[in-house]
């Protein structure tokens, strides 16, 4: 829901940054408020995945250019698990498996780590299986998930949906999702959409990225950004995604 | 491999400092007079000397073993002080009496001696260079029968016991290093548990390297008679030298109808720096008989230090229906290298055993699993299962497999099963992208894969070991 009046959380200007020595993100602008729904889409290779990995931090990737204030904390300062625990949550596009660590074991960790770093009380196992079982039932999944080990032997849809109950469990202020989507067959879609929307609040905000207008169907957007060669070429409403699924990307690259 | 990659494995050792006591030491080589000198020096009965002969004997005709998957400079045995004694003091009644310095020495190691021990029930020997210095708990154990001392005193106490047993298990000649402790060593721990006796306290020897230069070649020692049991708890932490230290012990354990043997190891010794420099040689040789029907022993091992680590724990299952166990975590880092396993040697019928292998490597080490599964001719309905699962951390580390199964009986039932894991930056990303630090984690993941050998250690230790293992890995994932 656009309301210009409201909070901005997360504020990116002209960022570049780079992977292996090549320059992947050359100047993205981007800023998002609280309350609203933001879809970033474009062809394979564009930089989507790369920028939500720079805003997490992961890593591997430099940042050479621009800035990204993310409640008027500067995110770049920040290490990653501390950009987490200020609220910002990335979906994975390909979730990770931790062999012989528990469901439930990682999801009581991230969520005490937070509740200590807010400086409130942590739970306790007992506790948190009261609030975990809550939110299994967003994303619609057994609860024998939560003794197996992260996304060890899950389907590609079991992942997504894992990825989304941490979300669930962990409350972002925002959530980027990499393609939560892709994989998933119509009704893990729609759960995933339905347990997104759920969560949905005036006081946080979620980047859907995705190639497909399917899930703006479930998750109705409220802008909708194209993203080509390491730049954001076009914004526009929900609309314009239905026009990229009539018309391709090309026009859009020729006009870029 | 980014640079914070690398950083974490740069923790310095904890426990790297010399303690400064004088020593009574022989002079550094290896003859025949040396070997009578220390027996000698120990006041042992003829035959212990005749034993220590005949394996020196046998060790000079021997060739050091080379199928290890390890290397390293040759090993100048001429040049390792075969006897070091903290220099005699007068009888201690209490541990206030003992020497401050050592007993600073175990502040620093966090040994929780004495008073500590009373409270948690566990006896403790301890081995101090070759030489016990205090043993705890004696007399209370006495009272059920219970015989736990340093190896010297059971020499001289129980000679009949140690004559009987001393080399039954490992034969004074059974391998290069055996036959070099049996040559040499100085002591060690002594257990009896008589018949019928439920040891009603886990036993404990922290074991420490001292002395620079001085090798270090301990001779253990457990009888459990017929339905008896007990848990054995070894720990061992050492202090940092620049020269390499030769350690090789040799431990036997015994297990009489329907006895139960539980031996429990966390090993810390210097590992080396991180280009390799210095660090420990543990060329150990552990070996427990299932001698009686329905027997039972279990060896449960962390490994985490060490340069060098040549080591399997394993189990003779002569008994009818007994069984043996093996629960290991080996973890190496930098440029530590290690092979160990285990060897399970089914002899009696219906003889069972259980392997569980977990090796951790990280940095450049190279870890590997050795195991042997045998199945003799007579052992109708044997049955073995191992699991031997990898994890590496980084990708400049090695881990190897080799395991081996021979089997002479049809009805014997083996099972095999071996899995290799990956903790890279993506796994640590994932726990930084959920508020979760690089130490956390690290201790998380190596819990997790670690789980099915840590229920097997006594509480104490499997918190120890946790902290050990998480230590030990800082700065390896970044
Ligand atoms: N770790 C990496 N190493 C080298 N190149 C990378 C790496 N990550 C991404 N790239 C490159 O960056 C470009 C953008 O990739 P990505 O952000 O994954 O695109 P998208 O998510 O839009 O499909 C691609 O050309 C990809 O090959
Ligand atoms: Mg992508």
């Amino acid at each position: 829901m656009i309301n210009k009046e409201s909070r901005i959380l997360l504020e990116v200007k002209n960022l570049k940054a780079e992977v292996a020595g090549v320059e992947i993100l050359k100047g993205v602008d981007l800023t998002i408020r609280a309350g609203e729904v933001h879809a970033i889409m474009g062809i394979n290779g564009s930089g989507k995945s790369t920028f939500s990995k720079v805003l997490a931090g992961h890593p591997d990737y430099t940042v050479t250019g621009g800035s990204a204030t993310f409640e008027g904390r500067d995110l770049f300062a920040l290490a990653a698990e501390e950009r987490a625990r200020a609220g910002l949550f990335l979906a994975f596009q390909y979730p990770v498996e931790i062999p012989g660590v528990s469901n439930s074991a990682l999801l009581r960790l991230a969520y005490n780590t937070l509740q200590l770093d807010r400086g409130l009380e942590e739970l306790d196992p007992l506790e948190f299986d009261d609030l975990v079982q809550e939110k299994i039932k967003v994303v619609e999944m057994n609860p024998s998930f939560l003794g197996r080990s992260v996304n060890e032997g899950f389907s590609g849809g079991e992942k997504k949906r894992n990825e989304i109950l941490q979300m669930a469990v962990l409350e972002p202020k925002l959530a980027i999702l990499d393609e939560t989507d892709s994989g998933l067959d119509i009704d893990a879609l729609r759960i995933v959409a339905k347990g997104v929307n759920s969560l949905l609040s005036s006081d946080n905000a979620v980047v859907m990225v995705t190639h497909y207008q399917r899930l703006l169907n479930y998750i109705v957007p409220d802008y909708v950004h194209v993203m080509d060669g390491g730049r954001i070429v076009r914004t526009g409403g929900k609309e314009l995604a239905l026009e990229l699924e009539a018309r391709g990307y090309d026009w859009l690259r020729a006009a870029a | 491999m980014s640079a914070a990659l690398q950083n974490l494995v740069n923790q310095p050792y904890k426990h790297g400092f010399v303690t400064d006591i004088e020593t009574d030491s022989v002079p550094k080589g290896l003859s025949e007079d040396v070997i009578r000198h220390i027996s000698k020096k120990k006041s042992e009965p003829e035959w212990l000397l005749e034993f220590r002969l005949s394996a020196y004997r046998h060790w000079l005709t021997m060739e050091e073993p080379v199928w290890a998957n390890v290397s390293y400079p040759k090993i100048d045995f001429q040049d390792i002080i075969y006897f070091t004694q903290p220099k005699p003091k007068k009888q201690l009644a209490s541990m206030d009496e003992v020497d401050p310095e050592l007993r600073r020495t175990f502040e620093k190691l966090g040994v929780p001696l004495h008073e500590q021990k009373m409270m948690t029930g566990v006896a403790v020997d301890v081995i101090f260079d070759s030489v016990s210095v205090t043993t705890t708990y004696k007399a209370k154990l006495a009272e059920i029968g219970i015989i736990f001392c340093s190896f010297s005193e059971a020499v001289h106490e129980y000679p009949e016991l140690v004559r009987q047993y001393l080399g039954s298990v490992v034969p004074s000649g059974d391998n290069y290093y055996a036959a070099l402790n049996s040559a040499v060593f100085t002591d060690g721990s002594f257990c009896f548990i008589p018949k019928g006796t439920k040891c009603p306290m886990d036993l404990s020897t922290y074991f420490r390297i001292n002395t620079e230069g001085s090798g270090q070649f301990e001779r253990t020692l457990i009888i459990a008679e017929e339905g008896s049991s007990v848990c054995y708890l070894e720990g061992c932490t050492a202090p940092q030298f620049d020269t390499n230290q030769l350690h090789a012990a040799v431990v036997e354990l015994v297990a009489l109808d329907n006895a139960d043997i539980k031996y429990s190891t966390v090993q810390n010794w210097y590992a080396g720096d991180e280009n390799g420099k210095g660090g420990i040689f543990n060329f150990v040789t552990k070996r427990g008989l299932c001698k009686g029907v329905n027997s039972k022993i279990s060896w449960t091992q962390v490994e985490t230090g060490s340069a060098i680590t040549w080591k399997y724990p394993s189990c003779v299952l002569l008994g009818d229906n007994s069984s043996g166990e093996f629960y290991s975590v080996a973890l190496t880092n930098h440029l530590q290298q290690a092979d160990t396993g285990t060897k399970m040697i089914h002899i009696g019928k219906n003889t069972r055993s259980k392997i569980i292998s977990k090796g951790i490597s990280a940095g450049r080490s190279s870890n590997s699993y050795r195991g042997l599964v045998k199945v003799g001719s007579r052992a109708t309905g044997a049955r073995n299962y191992s699991q031997c699962d990898s994890m590496l951390i980084g990708d400049r580390c090695a881990a190897n497999t080799f395991p081996t199964i021979d089997v002479q009986n049809t009805t014997a039932t083996i099972e095999h099963e071996a899995s290799t894991s990956k903790i890279g930056e993506d796994q640590m990303f994932f726990f930084a992208q959920r508020g979760i630090g690089s130490e956390e984690a690290i201790s998380m993941i190596i819990n997790g894969f670690c789980k099915d050998v840590f229920v097997h250690l006594p509480m104490e230790f499997a918190v120890e070991a946790t902290k050990l293992l998480g230590l030990k890995l800082e700065g390896s994932v970044g």
